[in-house]
């Protein structure tokens, strides 16, 4: 049986206005989890507001059996979700969904993050990292101050590259812009025309920077993997709500499910709408 | 209390459930996305996705808006197809011991004939409920279900096409539900579920516009129960058909009203995307509340709020 875990509070920290990080007591997730995966959080205790918001699990804690997620509050479910304190629980469903894959070869790792896209590939970068792998990560925000956690990024051995929309902190534009250029000198000096296969890149952040950066993989010949955000009802694939149009199935396109069947597809699998 | 376990067991039209719980249609899949929260085994019975003649890719984008203590959806019958429902789906309930209810919809007239052809001669089908009230595609659907004659001809096409129990899910985006009703009856239904979804709508004021993919939607969830409780009542008066009572129910107190104004057997819909094991816990508050009110058969609530 899968759990619906009553998850209890040990804290939550405001980082950034809006940007909250919520430790929540529940090994069994604790102990499941794969970097990708969401689990699927009551907000509050009345009807209103209704469904669960499905939150993508930012970090694990085995030992301590903590489940670490990190959102901004977006709407009236995460407003509710910020006012939860130490000790008060939360009925928690998960792990759920289909994560990001773990290379299993020695595969050069490159991570693209937009604004609180780092929330998932914080998880992935602290498991490659538990492995002895390092990643090239690129992280874009607005301003410097939602840069998040880039030096406990760093820490844990991975080389880290910023851009800002404001031109506040590193490279001034946006995260694939910078991961473009990242690229493009990158094929140069090495005298090739495209990467090849040995590499791979992994994405979170708004679907127009996804979209954008499926497009740059794809003429570099990189695989790459993204996490989707779809309004989702169900979070166990029976509603069919959070439909994401993917290549394939008989028309060539077909929908398939962001909760069970994602959030994480292939890039170039996606059809970009 | 006499400490004598209650008679839970209800005949719907000729479907024997053990109980009166099970799932409406379209919010609990064809079963083994629940398996890992509950035994279904436990089911009253389970009331699949709505299932069409050839596969359907569905509404697009957005499909799914929040609203106060309710949805609105617009899936637009996205399923398999019911070859590929047979063939796939349906094998993983063969394991279980429950009547399998097949919601079907179809295009046409024809299509709901050949649609309750196939399923008759599919092993594990245990009933049909004839979707005329689906408001989120554009032909069929609703369009049955709102005129009572176009109504009656699905139910007696369908009811031609097979021998298996046939209930009809009506539409409450009606002038008058038991117009229709009484209509669906004379054609022979076995029985009726009512409501399917009310036709809404929400627009994103920042954006400016249709919160929904489909602009138009069917509001589910508790927002809905006091129509489909009056809807329930109302029909029973009228219709001498049992009625799987459905609308908005969270709570066995909610299904319990249900019962109250006239239903044999409740649906639990929305609710299971919030608690995937809402129909567990409203079948243990029907349960409770009958010893509770030293009630021996669940069959002496239905209507019992009529009659008062």
């Amino acid at each position: 049986m899968s759990p619906v875990a009553d998850a209890k509070v040990i804290k939550q920290n405001m980082i950034a206005p809006s940007h909250f990080r919520l430790y929540l007591f529940a090994p069994e997730i604790a102990e499941a989890a794969r970097p990708g995966q969401f689990v699927h959080v009551r907000c509050g205790h009345t009807l209103d507001p209704l469904l669960r918001r499905p939150v993508s699990i930012h970090a694990v804690d085995r030992e301590k059996g903590e489940v670490i997620l990190f959102y901004r509050v977006a709407g009236r479910g995460t407003a509710l979700l910020s006012k939860n304190k130490k000790g008060d629980r939360i009925s928690l469903m998960g792990p759920l969904g289909h994560g990001f894959s773990i290379p299993q070869k020695k595969v050069r790792i490159f991570v693209v993050a937009g604004g609180i896209g780092i929330a998932p590939l914080y998880f992935f970068l602290q498991e490659i990292a538990d492995s002895g792998a390092g990643a090239d990560v690129f992280l874009g925000a607005a301003t410097e101050k939602q840069l998040f956690f880039k030096d406990e990024i760093k820490n844990s051995g991975h080389r880290v590259f910023l851009s800002t929309d404001d031109g506040s902190s590193g490279y001034h534009g946006t995260v694939t812009g910078l991961f473009e250029d990242y690229i493009q000198k990158s094929i140069n000096n090495n005298g090739l025309i495209r990467c090849d296969d040995n590499s791979k890149v992994y994405g979170c952040g708004p679907s127009g920077m996804l979209k954008r950066l499926t497009d740059i993989i794809a003429a570099a010949g990189i695989p790459g993997e993204v996490s989707l955000e779809e309004r989702m009802g169900c979070g166990v694939g029976a509603c069919l709500s959070c439909a994401c149009k993917t290549r394939g199935g008989e028309n060539g396109a077909q929908y398939r499910r962001a909760c069970v069947d994602g959030p994480v597809f292939p890039a170039e699998k996606v059809v970009w709408e | 209390m006499s400490g004598v376990k209650p008679n839970l067991s209800v005949n719907v039209g000729g479907i024997l459930m053990k109980n009166p719980v099970t799932t409406a249609s379209g919010t609990f899949g064809f079963g083994p996305e629940y398996a890992p929260y509950l035994d279904l085994n436990r089911l009253g019975a389970i009331v699949v996705k709505g299932i069409t003649l050839l596969p359907r890719t569905g509404n697009p984008t957005p499909r799914l808006a929040e609203t106060p203590a309710g949805i609105l959806n617009s899936i637009g019958l996205q399923n398999p197809g019911v070859e590929r429902f047979i063939s796939e789906t349906l094998p993983f309930l063969a394991d279980y011991d429950l009547p399998v209810i097949v919601n079907i919809a179809g295009d046409t007239v024809d299509d709901y004939a050949l649609l309750a052809e196939k399923l008759s001669r599919a092993s594990g089908v245990g009933g049909l409920e004839v979707n005329i009230s689906c408001p989120n595609v554009k032909k069929g659907g609703m369009q049955f279900g709102s005129d009572p004659t176009m109504a009656a001809e699905v139910t007696r096409t369908v009811k031609a096409s097979t021998g298996l129990p046939v209930i009809v899910k009506l539409s409450p985006n009606v002038t008058s539900i038991v117009a229709v009703a009484e209509k669906v009856a004379e054609a022979g239904a076995d029985a009726l579920s009512m409501i399917n979804t009310v036709l809404g709508m929400a627009i994103d004021i920042k954006k400016k516009r249709p919160m929904l993919g489909n602009l138009l939607g069917g509001l589910s969830g508790p927002a809905v129960k006091p129509v489909a409780v009056r809807a329930v009542w109302q029909v029973y008066r009228e219709v001498k058909l049992p009625i799987i009572g459905m609308g908005g129910i969270t709570t066995a107190e909610d299904a319990i009203e249900f019962i109250l104004a006239g239903a044999t057997a409740v649906a639990v819909g929305t609710a299971n995307f919030v608690n995937p094991r809402a129909t567990m816990d409203v079948l243990e508050g029907i349960e409770n509340y009958l010893c509770e009110n030293g009630i021996e058969d669940i069959s002496e609530l239905t209507g019992l709020a009529q009659k008062s």
